[in-house]
């Protein structure tokens, strides 16, 4: 049993890099289809990947080494977020070592990395959407933690595993400060991804992108690896939104083959819920102005440290 | 005689100070000030931490010292809490001395020798600070700290605001000693007896200890630069050569920090929750302050002072917590906090040293301090730009450096409140964690601003083409602070064991056990909450040399060269990149009423239009600007008496001891 755990683990990490770009397609077929458009199908983003890999890398003169390790940086640590996330089981692969405040910081190696190389080039547009980009991540960063110390308030615990079975086994009740938390998370969700309020990822409109900007020197190789990083990012987000509000369902450590099979098939439901759900929201809501977007995170924040007061206050 | 602990110290600061004196054989010999003395102070620094280390796991060792005022014996001890803070001195200082050692050039300011005599006092003031053990050592060493680091920031005193800013920090220390010398008055208890064993027996009632801890808030806070006592420190850090701002800003401010301690935790055995709640307002209010500061400078080292400011506010916040659990007897809570605390200390004082030496590298090779002007320099300083990059991202509080340990700990214990008997408390430690999150958000911004201007993009002027790389004694010692910052970061334990012995001694509860496995810090039960940085790091490292091999082996390695993307417009120049200016402006949008802005715009009709913003402390407008004020009013009215007759003088002294007389008869 313990030796067939953390290859199951691992198994279940790779699933999930490997599934990622799919989600991203999932959601842009959702959007089609709400848009009254046929669509390029759920694998266009591994055509995208694939020709990306093909094509000789073009790196600019006044590249430094820095710009070139961003990449590979970038996909490392959503990598390691994906075997820190229970996406598809509850014990993950890396679950002792690196809880709920450890992911927070690894997406904040993420950012910090992108941004850095956004820079490393010297053009306008990459220190504008560096820019940008750390003043979303100032705002949604601290919102994402106060959302995880709710859920860790309630379960006693940072640790993902333990807040998924805590709150999986819980009564069925509605948690006033759970509810609040959601609201946060899910517009911390948006910020955080680049989606449609505040930031559209499938424009470069040169006065509004954001994270586009920053990524705009990259080409080839590099490139597919950023955009399957945000991908992975989009899934382990979906994923540990699902984690905290949705936990039911996640097959607990030591289940029987047929367990851990359905665990999986429920999982892979809920993504993709949790995509539709997204091409919902993006398709009806408009684009912030970028003056906007403080405002939007900044509410983000405050209703997650709402969610805090009142779980200390009422004690759920 | 047996060899201690205690006497090696002594020993040691003893010979910083036949070091600093033997600077004035030759001072204007840069191979025997540079190449001799600094590294063998900077070795002596080794040996300090090492027995310091030691000392923290010994029983305390207490000498008095048959020196100073006949009656008034020195009193000297070592227990835990001040080898701590020995050790802190001792590693970091030794990284510092080595990069001084080739930092120093002929012909700028005063000459190398007599930098290294106020060096090497103020090296041996800060030592005795921290193992004085009676009120008169203590303030002994502690103007003499003032007064060595006062010299060493006005090394380049022709300059008129080097002047003034060191006057500005000459007055703040002053008024800030005083008010500690008015705190022991008040710890004595009216024994009259001022040893720290006869204050740590003395009964106070708590309204008396309450004034001794505000004496001391604002004592110590005036040093370590809490607001609104805060105004000294970006005036005084670029005025500083670079190795002495390291030293001021990584080191000097703890020894602030240790006072604090020292009577807050220790001379006064009852802890008042309410206290801990003052600390932690004020700590996470300096800490949100300084980041946002920080986020908007155009100087490089202002940006440093500022987000020292930041720092010393989350240190206090940490330090508030353990007060406020120790004030309602939740004694292992308060050591988490304590430790957290304590933790960041010397987290802080390694990567602010490094960056801090990084701007002196950066200032030696390009001659600039302003923002605006550089760029681009990680091509032609790659060893600065390399290890600044580490100690950036240690500072950013990424994972798996040791930013992050302390920003982990002092999260936990805000987080693990059992529910507080006091309301106000119990909104005060949420709402705090909040602050605190916000931050060191804010901190990864300023972070990425800092680094990114200066070392990434193209160089904003062409001079900087001729930038050369920092000699190898700077390397050496940037390296140095830069192997402690992974250290710290990856084997949190051991030095959360040795911390354990400070909370030991002053809380008299630990961490406990549960710490006992190397790998991974857990500081209450394993499924609580628990962090292994080693699993970490080598989660990334492999994950991202698993994806390089991947691509490499399945995919064509080519690249080819070619401009920046121009975006249809060709005629881009390096001008265009992101200034100091505009990487902050997002903070001062958000944050506007913080900051006092003055901004003027050009006319449409203006020939040469010119744009200027300036930004300023508020506090200056609050606090400061009325007090100059009211005493340049007191001033004048006294001013009346001073007629400059001898006469009218006379009748003065002949009224004063009629006066005297009719209150003697």
């Amino acid at each position: 049993m313990t030796e067939r755990l953390p290859l199951l683990a691992l198994v279940q990490a790779l699933l999930a890099i490997g599934l990622a770009p799919m989600l991203v397609g999932w959601v842009d077929q959702c959007r089609a289809w709400l848009q009254n458009r046929r669509g390029a199908g759920l694998l266009q983003p591994y055509r995208t990947l694939r020709k990306l890999f093909h094509k000789d890398a073009v790196v600019a003169l006044g590249a430094s080494p820095l710009f070139r390790a961003s990449p590979y940086i970038q996909l490392g640590a959503m990598a390691l977020a994906a075997a820190i996330i229970p996406i598809f089981g509850s014990q993950p692969l890396l679950a002792t070592s690196a809880d709920t405040i450890a992911l927070v910081g690894l997406f904040a190696v993420a950012r910090v990395f992108t941004a850095l190389a956004g820079m490393d080039i010297g053009t306008a547009f990459g220190t504008l959407g560096a820019r940008r980009e750390m003043l979303i991540g100032f705002l949604s960063e601290p919102a994402l933690l106060m959302v995880f110390f709710t859920a860790s308030l309630l379960s006693q615990s940072t640790l993902l595993p333990t807040i998924v079975e805590t709150l999986a086994h819980r009564e069925l009740a509605i948690y006033p400060s759970l509810a609040f938390a959601g609201v946060a998370f899910a517009m911390v969700l948006l910020a955080e991804n680049a989606r449609v309020p505040i930031d559209n990822p499938s424009t470069h409109l040169e006065l509004t992108m954001i994270h586009e900007a920053m990524v705009l020197e990259y080409s080839a190789r590099h490139l597919a690896l950023i955009e399957w990083a945000s991908a992975l990012k989009l899934l382990n987000f979906a994923a540990i939104g699902l984690a905290l509000f949705v936990p039911w369902g996640l097959p607990p450590p030591g289940s029987g083959v047929l367990v851990v099979l359905a665990g999986t098939a429920v999982s892979l439901l809920k993504l993709g819920l949790v995509g539709a759900v997204l091409a919902l929201i993006e398709t009806l809501s408009a684009k912030l102005r970028i003056f906007r977007a403080p405002e939007f995170l900044a509410t983000a924040f405050l209703l997650a440290v709402l969610g805090l007061l009142v779980h200390q206050l009422l004690g759920s | 005689m047996i060899v201690t602990s205690l006497g090696v110290v002594l020993a040691i600061v003893l010979a910083w100070m036949a070091i600093g004196l033997a600077g004035l054989l030759a001072p204007r010999s840069l191979a025997w000030v540079g190449h001799t003395l600094f590294p063998l102070g900077a070795a002596l620094g080794l040996v300090l931490a090492a027995f310091a280390i030691l000392a923290m796991f010994a029983v305390p060792e207490a000498w008095i010292l048959p020196l100073g005022l006949p009656d008034l014996p020195m009193h000297v001890r070592l227990d835990p809490l001040a080898a701590c803070f020995l050790a802190l001195i001792g590693l970091t200082v030794s990284g510092i001395s080595i990069y001084a050692a080739g930092y120093f050039r002929p012909g700028e300011g005063a000459a190398p020798g007599l930098m290294c005599l106020q060096y090497h006092v103020f090296l041996s003031s800060m030592a005795m600070v921290v193992l004085a053990d009676d009120a008169f050592t203590f303030m002994v060493a502690w103007e003499t700290m003032a007064l060595s680091s006062y010299f060493l920031v006005t090394t380049q005193h022709r300059v008129p605001e080097i002047r003034s800013a060191g006057f500005l920090y000459l007055l703040l220390a002053h008024i800030g000693a005083i008010s500690l010398l008015l705190c022991f008055g008040v710890l004595q208890g009216g024994s009259w007896q001022f040893t720290f064993d006869a204050m740590r027996v003395a009964t106070l009632s708590p309204a008396w200890a309450s004034v001794a801890f505000g004496l001391a808030l604002f004592g110590f806070g005036a040093k370590a630069g809490l607001v609104p006592m805060h105004v000294w420190l970006p005036e005084a850090h670029p005025a500083a050569p670079s190795p002495v701002s390291a030293l001021m800003s990584g080191v000097m401010l703890k020894t602030a920090v240790y006072g604090f301690l020292r009577v807050s935790l220790d001379l006064l055995p009852q802890t008042q929750w309410q206290w801990g709640a003052v600390v932690l307002v004020l700590g996470g209010f300096t800490g949100l302050f300084g980041a946002i500061f920080a986020a908007v400078q155009t100087d490089m080292k202002r940006l440093l002072a500022y987000s020292s400011i930041e720092n010393i506010g989350i240190i206090f916040s940490g330090l508030g917590l353990a007060l406020l659990y120790r004030g309602m007897d939740m004694a292992s809570l308060s050591a988490l906090a304590l430790a957290a605390s304590l933790y960041h200390c010397l987290n802080h004082a390694q990567f602010k040293s490094l960056l801090f030496l990084a701007t002196g590298s950066v200032l030696h090779a390009t001659g600039q301090r302003n923002l605006g002007k550089l760029g681009g320099l990680i091509h032609r300083m790659p060893w600065v730009a390399g290890l600044a990059l580490l100690g950036t991202l240690a500072m950013a509080g990424l994972p798996p450096l040791n930013g992050f340990v302390s920003e982990w700990l002092l999260l936990q214990s805000y987080l693990f409140t059992p529910t507080l008997p006091q309301n106000l408390s119990n909104m005060l430690v949420p709402l705090g964690a909040a602050v605190f999150a916000l931050t060191f958000a804010l901190a990864a911004y300023v972070l990425v601003k800092f680094y990114g201007v200066i070392f990434l993009g193209r160089s904003r002027e062409t001079s900087l083409a001729q930038a050369h790389d920092a000699g190898w004694l700077e390397r050496i010692g940037m390296g140095w602070l830069a192997v402690l910052c992974v250290a710290l970061g990856l084997f949190p334990v051991f030095v959360l064991r040795a911390l354990d012995q400070v909370n030991q001694s002053l809380l008299g509860a630990t961490l406990g056990d549960h710490a006992s496995s190397w790998w991974a810090v857990v500081p209450f039960a394993a499924d609580r909450a628990s962090y292994s940085p080693l699993a970490f790091g080598a989660g990334i490292a492999v994950c991202v040399m698993l994806i390089f091999a991947l691509v490499h082996r399945l995919y064509h390695g080519r690249v080819r060269r070619s401009d920046a993307w121009d975006c249809g417009f060709p005629d881009q120049t390096a001008r265009m990149q992101d200034t100091a200016e505009g990487f902050g402006q997002p903070i001062r949008h958000v944050f506007g009423s913080f900051f006092r802005i003055r901004r003027i715009l050009p006319t449409p009709f203006d020939l040469a239009p010119k744009y200027n913003l300036q930004l300023a402390d508020r506090w200056w407008d609050w606090l400061y600007t009325p007090i100059v004020r009211a005493v340049e009013k007191g001033a004048y009215w006294v001013s009346f008496l001073q007629q400059g007759r001898i006469s009218l003088y006379l009748v003065y002294s002949f009224a004063t001891l009629l006066i005297l007389l009719a209150f003697v008869l």
